[in-house]
């Protein structure tokens, strides 16, 4: 059989090798490459960076382990550099595993990292609520209406971190870290446009382009897909050479996804053409 | 009666809300804020709605036997142990007033352990199934779809390294066709053009929609057969 027709009906598992191959292999090599924030990232960690010590920040969760790998390294650099700063953090989350992965996140970075930060003076978990955009909207004008206590089930009016805060306009910057509903589109819609509050975040690479038309009126910045969290980190990075140092998953990850990005435009090529060759043949129309 | 009450309070839910955005002032904006807090309470009801058709599903499938049935006991189990596992906080080291997620919890290990690599490897083979999809069905077949490929390649060149690589030697002038400026141009430009589009002829059709409920020209949503005008 000539190797046309080897390549026109190349069976499915052999691509799956290559793309297997794709990613264990820079994975094991540890390939990595160097990162430079793009200015729609880099808007994002100005704004954390111009914040003023103590200013309120809300991380939220709205996401699951399923988009974890693209999304975590934005969740631990946005962590990072918010306590860094000195700003008070409240992680809360639209997605019930949100939760969750909140409190993995506060365990491996917070606590392991920061641990002179106090729990409800310097961060806080309020914990996932059911409710969507409906969720935001309430606590737009009044915080306190859905939520009562934090995740530990302490009195919320009993927090250090909640004195002074009523409802969403009292924070400074609104994060939203996902790529489903709801998530950080929601945050434009029923917080940041009525609200006035600054809105930013991250998605997964396949939303990402669904949030640029709010960019950079209604959302500040965005961080899109894997490349996203790997451009935050090297900013981090730049600015604070100690994190050269932790893990930097983002930067990491973007050597298996550059090669299999690689193998794919190469098969997408290749089926081209065998596609114009049969073309030529006038097998294919 | 069972059709002339659900009509009446969407038409009265609706006016009241679309009237709040205008005049958030009382009693529109404090009755704009009541509805929303109802709708959050509802939510919550609906986890429980959800739970018991789970089961009601799923235990018939069992009860009958019918194809895949296992799978459905499977589904059974997975429900009850996590829904006991999280309202009883079983091995949580602060008991019943701890956080849901409290580490060495049970609920927490099941979310480690079982649910965040099961779904992990869901979502993982997508990559295998796109890499699949796209050779055999990515091709420049007119001139739309060559647009489309040479868009995709500049895109996954750009959102990678490899991307700058190639091109950083081109001089400044030329800047324009660095492949992450190029793929960044299309995110900006192109891209947020139709997605704009999109969401004005989207949020067109919610407001008609929206409209058609309110005013009870839309009934579908009361159930039964022909009921839209």
């Amino acid at each position: 059989m000539p190797l046309y027709e080897k390549l026109k009906n190349i069976d499915r598992r052999v691509i799956y090798i290559f793309i297997a191959l794709s990613v264990i292999i820079p994975l094991v090599f540890k390939i990595a490459f160097t990162e430079q924030a793009s200015p729609i990232v880099q808007n994002i960690f100005d704004k954390i960076e111009s914040l003023p010590e103590g200013s309120r920040v809300i991380l939220s969760y709205d996401y699951s382990p399923s988009t974890a790998p693209e999304i975590q390294p934005m969740a631990d650099a946005l962590t990072r550099h918010i306590l860094e700063k000195d700003l008070r953090l409240y992680n809360m989350a639209l997605w019930a595993p949100g939760h969750n992965i909140a409190t993995e996140t506060t365990d491996r970075i917070i606590i392991a990292e920061f641990p002179e930060k106090v729990y409800g003076e310097d961060y806080l978990n309020l914990g996932f609520k059911a409710g969507n955009e409906f969720l935001i909207a309430v606590i737009l004008t009044d915080l306190k209406k859905m939520y009562t206590t934090d995740a530990k089930g302490t009195d919320i009016d009993s927090i250090p971190m909640m004195q002074g805060v009523k409802n969403l306009r009292n924070f400074d910057l609104i994060l939203s870290l996902g790529g489903g509903k709801p998530g950080l589109k929601e945050w434009i819609l029923f917080a940041g446009d009525p609200g006035h509050i600054p809105v930013a975040g991250g998605a997964t690479a396949v939303s990402a382009p669904n949030l640029y038309p709010y960019y950079p009126e209604q959302m500040l910045g965005l961080m899109g897909g894997m490349k996203g969290g790997a451009e935050y980190e090297s900013a981090l990075m730049k600015i604070y050479p100690q994190y050269k140092n932790k893990s930097h998953p983002g930067i990491d990850l973007m050597g298996p996804q550059a090669i299999a990005h690689l193998v794919i435009m190469i098969f997408v090529i290749i089926g081209n053409i065998t596609y114009f060759i049969a073309r030529k043949r006038g097998e294919e129309r | 009666m069972r059709r002339q009450v659900p009509l009446a309070i969407t038409f009265i839910v609706g006016w009241t809300l679309i009237i709040a955005v205008f005049i958030p002032h009382p009693p529109f904006g404090q009755l704009g804020e009541n509805f929303t807090t109802y709708f959050d309470i509802i939510a919550v009801f609906a986890f429980i709605l959800g739970g018991g058709n789970l089961i009601r599903v799923h235990g018939n499938k069992v009860y009958k036997k019918r194809q895949d049935w296992p799978y459905s006991i499977v589904t059974i189990l997975g429900f009850v142990v996590v829904l006991i596992a999280g309202l009883f906080k079983i091995g949580n080291p602060d008991g019943l007033s701890g956080d849901l997620t409290q580490p060495g919890s049970l609920f927490q290990d099941l979310y480690t352990y079982i649910f965040a690599p099961l779904q992990a490897t869901m979502f993982s083979l997508l990559a295998f199934f796109v890499a699949s999809a796209s050779y055999r069905a990515f091709r420049a077949k007119n001139k739309e779809a060559t647009v489309l490929l040479v868009a995709a390649f500049i895109i996954l060149l750009g959102r990678t390294p490899i991307g700058g690589y190639l091109t950083f030697w081109l001089p400044e002038s030329l800047s324009f066709f660095h492949i992450p400026n190029l793929a960044y141009w299309i995110m900006t430009i192109p891209n947020l053009a139709g997605q704009r589009a999109i969401l004005i002829g989207i949020s067109l059709g919610v407001i008609a929609m929206s409209l058609r409920l309110i005013l009870g020209i839309e009934r579908s949503y009361l159930g039964g057969e022909g009921e839209r005008s």
